[in-house]
């Protein structure tokens, strides 16, 4: 039952983060880490991110 | 099993235990469905239309949908998706199933689905439910799956794109026109449908506003404090906007109510200065966080919708079928069944503007090819589930309140004496004493002719949590309904404007090409103030019409949504043939043509209809005469507003006959297309060449044995490549 819960918890806690874009830092210094690349920091990364959204706008529908 | 295998995910014969339990999902749906044929005129349970949709979802979503995949389109898992191929860390990105699920659903549902149910409802609940059921299974996730596998096969191109480059620059051109103009007048409806909500309701005005500063606060945050960390700022974020809804609660017994109370014309100023700036606003200021507060607002209020229906049980009060929906004289809107049970309940069932986001950025993030029945085919089912929702809550409230709430004020006269009687006319019966009990238990003024959906929609979901979750939270939860609407549709209006602004500046950037320039202010600014300016104004159109806005602009809006999905369909039958796949183009072949038929019996009755409550240009003529006598027509009390009238019923009229004119433009110049393809069994065709993909991931919802095993062959070889110094 509890291991049961921990799992859904973890579950939960995996697909909001993936869902929220938080993983992408994470993704980012795995790659940076797998092309021995110096990461940027963090601020800057999503910086970089917010750039990028800004000029690609995402229509919502109705 | 082998990789290989494993990787075809050819459809496999069923077990013994799957054919019993898909077996036993078809007696529930038949079930269901007997039910609501044959009862009439006794109590019928909310429950059977639900349990109808979500049988008939499920049986389509495995079978119909598997059919579509793997025999019509031909999903290869084998083929590299264009995540695979180009990903850049950006807008190609390889994304986790059911995490672009998500992303997918979040863009492509709103407040559509929402409203086109609730103003449907005036015709009973058995046209809108079959409608959106049927309409999802064979048309509306029909196209949101293969416009998306087909940009997905070409890069993730956009609709129009698509169109120029498949069917030829005439279409290309009126599809793109149309793309802008429907664009348009989807923001100004939606616009509103806010304005109607908000119009004299301190409390949602106050809620609503705080918005701004709470989704600033969170913008700041996650530029400045803790860069990145959506999902604790989002926490805070909703904290804040419950107080908001709880604290709005207070604001008419202080000196701030007063100030709040406002006017449908000064909202609209107010919501046009706003979409102004909030589209030259830095998207990290606003829209990004209240794109995250929306989009948890709306996962969340649906699932405790789902669960509210089911333990609150409630009995529908609507007829199955009303006497307005045979004979078209309805209040909330005219004209019968056919056509206009298609056109008002586009979102849900069949929606045009779908096609923008299954070309926009969901193609690009799919890791496997199999993946699109699930997001494109999957996330159309949870739309329609989000509509019959939307439809069983307008059922359940009283329906002499129903069309209270619905007719234009130009009917009820807006006060409770004026508005039982005008009821009474209509057949139902409501005391001018229950009105007000009814505004009163919400905490509002007055629920006369709050017109728009969102208001009955709030009442009827305040209702079944009242009675599902108990607490006598009636007003929190009505004020919780409406602010999570409206604080969607802002969030669309944003994305809208800021969308519309780059059409126009790449548009105009082909003539002139420093216009282009993203980030050249003079040309960033004008172009969004062309935006704002052409929604503005439709938008001041439905708020000042005398004969009432929603009743005039919304078949305009859902007719130009199904024109665009017209045109969406067009792009997928010329792709099938061009493909040489003529045995399948039924499949978005017979939608296409239902489509057609609905949409442009529509748009001529709206526009050549010699009833002046249908036909735009009829009713342009009967107050002109009028006024040429010196004389009124009811429900106009001056001349201004007789002038008012003529001039929005020509807008309306050009804009519908401009509108089908546009998708017959592009339909008429894909039929060459078609013949040539016929006659020499395809055509060369944009789609880029196979390249292998890498990628094992499980194709649908629940990954199966087979499917797991070989995710963990796939990471364990990934490993040894890692351990032995090579890459990939």
């Amino acid at each position: 039952m509890r291991a049961t819960l921990l799992r859904a918890g973890r579950g939960i806690r995996w697909y909001l983060r993936e869902a929220t874009g938080e993983t992408k830092w994470d993704d980012y210094l795995e790659r940076c880490r797998g092309e021995g690349v110096q990461p940027v920091s963090r601020r800057a990364y999503e910086r970089h991110r917010a750039e990028h959204k800004e000029n690609n706008p995402q229509s919502r529908c109705c | 099993m082998s990789t290989s295998t494993s990787q075809r995910q050819t459809p496999s014969k069923m077990t013994p235990q799957a054919i019993a339990i898909w077996g036993g999902i078809a007696v529930v749906g038949a079930v269901c469905w007997t039910v609501l044929a044959l009862h009439r005129g006794e109590d019928v349970s909310a429950l059977w239309v639900l349990f109808a949709a979500l049988s008939s979802y499920a049986i389509a979503y495995r079978f119909y949908s598997r059919f579509i995949a793997y025999r019509v389109l031909g999903v290869d898992n084998t083929r590299a998706t264009p995540a695979e191929r180009l990903g850049n860390g950006f807008d190609y990105e390889v994304t986790d199933r059911r995490v672009l699920f998500g992303h997918h659903f979040a863009a492509i549902a709103g407040a559509g689905p929402l409203v086109g149910p609730v103003l449907a409802a005036q015709m009973g609940y058995l046209p809108g439910t079959i409608w959106i059921i049927v309409g999802v299974i064979f048309a509306g996730a029909v196209q949101d799956s293969v416009v998306l596998f087909f940009s997905m096969r070409r890069n993730g191109k956009s609709l129009g794109q698509m169109v120029r480059e498949e069917i030829g620059v005439v279409g290309g051109i009126a599809a793109l026109i149309a793309v802008f103009a429907i664009m348009i007048i989807i923001l100004a409806v939606l616009a509103l449908v806010v304005v109607n909500a908000l119009a004299e309701s301190p409390w949602g005005v106050f809620s609503i506003a705080l918005t701004i500063p709470i989704a600033l606060f969170m913008g700041f945050y996650l530029r400045y404090l803790r860069p990145g960390r959506v999902m604790e700022v989002t926490a805070i974020g909703v904290v804040l906007l419950l107080l908001a809804i709880v604290g709005g609660g207070y604001v008419d017994q202080t000196g701030l109510g007063e100030t709040l109370t406002l006017s449908p014309e000064i909202l609209t100023v107010a919501l046009i200065v706003y979409g102004f700036v909030a589209s030259i606003l830095p998207v990290w200021m606003l829209l990004t966080p209240r794109d995250y507060l929306s989009t948890f607002m709306k996962i969340g209020v649906i699932l405790l919708l789902a669960v509210g229906l089911v333990i609150a049980a409630p009995v529908l009060e609507n007829q199955a079928v009303t006497d307005f929906g045979l004979d078209g004289d309805g209040p909330v809107f005219a004209g019968k069944i056919f056509p206009f049970v298609f056109i008002t309940i586009a979102c849900g069932a069949l929606s045009g503007f779908h096609a923008l986001i299954a070309s926009g950025t969901t193609p690009k993030m799919v890791a496997k090819e199999s993946h699109v029945r699930m997001i494109g085919y999957g996330g159309m089912l949870m739309e329609s589930f989000v509509a019959i929702s939307a439809l069983i809550a307008a059922s359940v409230i009283d329906q002499g309140l129903y069309f209270a709430i619905n007719s234009p004020a130009g009917s009820t006269g807006g006060t409770p004496q004026a508005a039982a009687e005008f009821i009474t006319t209509l057949g139902f019966t409501i005391s001018p004493a229950d009105l007000t009990a009814a505004a009163q238990s919400i905490e509002e003024e007055s629920l006369i002719s709050r017109t728009g959906g969102a208001p009955t929609l709030a009442f009827g979901i305040s209702s079944i949590f009242t009675q599902a979750f108990g607490g006598g939270l009636a007003a929190f939860w009505y004020h919780f309904a409406i602010m999570f609407e409206a604080l969607f549709i802002l969030t669309a209006v944003d994305a809208g404007t800021r969308v519309g602004r780059f059409m126009l500046q790449d548009t105009i950037g082909n003539l002139w090409p420093r216009y282009a320039d993203i980030s050249w202010k003079p040309a960033s600014w004008s172009a969004s103030a062309v935006v704002v300016a052409a929604w503005g104004y439709m938008l001041y159109v439905g708020v000042t019409d005398p004969l009432g806005g929603i009743n005039q602009l919304f078949p305009l809006f859902g007719i130009s949504n199904q024109l665009l999905a017209a045109i969406a369909l067009t792009l997928c039958v010329s792709l099938m043939l061009k493909h040489g796949k003529l045995k399948w183009v039924w499949v978005p072949g017979i939608p296409l043509a239902w489509d057609l038929i609905t949409t442009m019996t529509a748009s001529w009755q709206k526009v050549f209809s010699d009833n002046p409550l249908i036909g735009y240009f009829e009713q342009r003529s009967a107050y002109k005469a009028a006024v040429d006598e010196g004389e009124l027509l009811p429900p106009a009390t001056d001349m201004d507003q007789m002038q008012q009238i003529i001039t929005n019923s020509t807008v309306n009229g050009v804009l519908q006959a401009l509108f089908a004119l546009l998708t017959l433009i592009v339909v008429l110049s894909a039929i060459p297309v078609w013949v040539r393809a016929v006659r020499s069994g395809g055509l060369p065709t944009t789609e880029a060449p196979h390249e292998p993909s890498h990628i094992v991931a499980p194709a649908d919802f629940f990954a199966t044995a087979e499917e797991k095993a070989a995710v963990r062959e796939h990471e364990a070889s990934q490993r040894d490549l890692a351990g032995s110094g090579g890459r990939r």
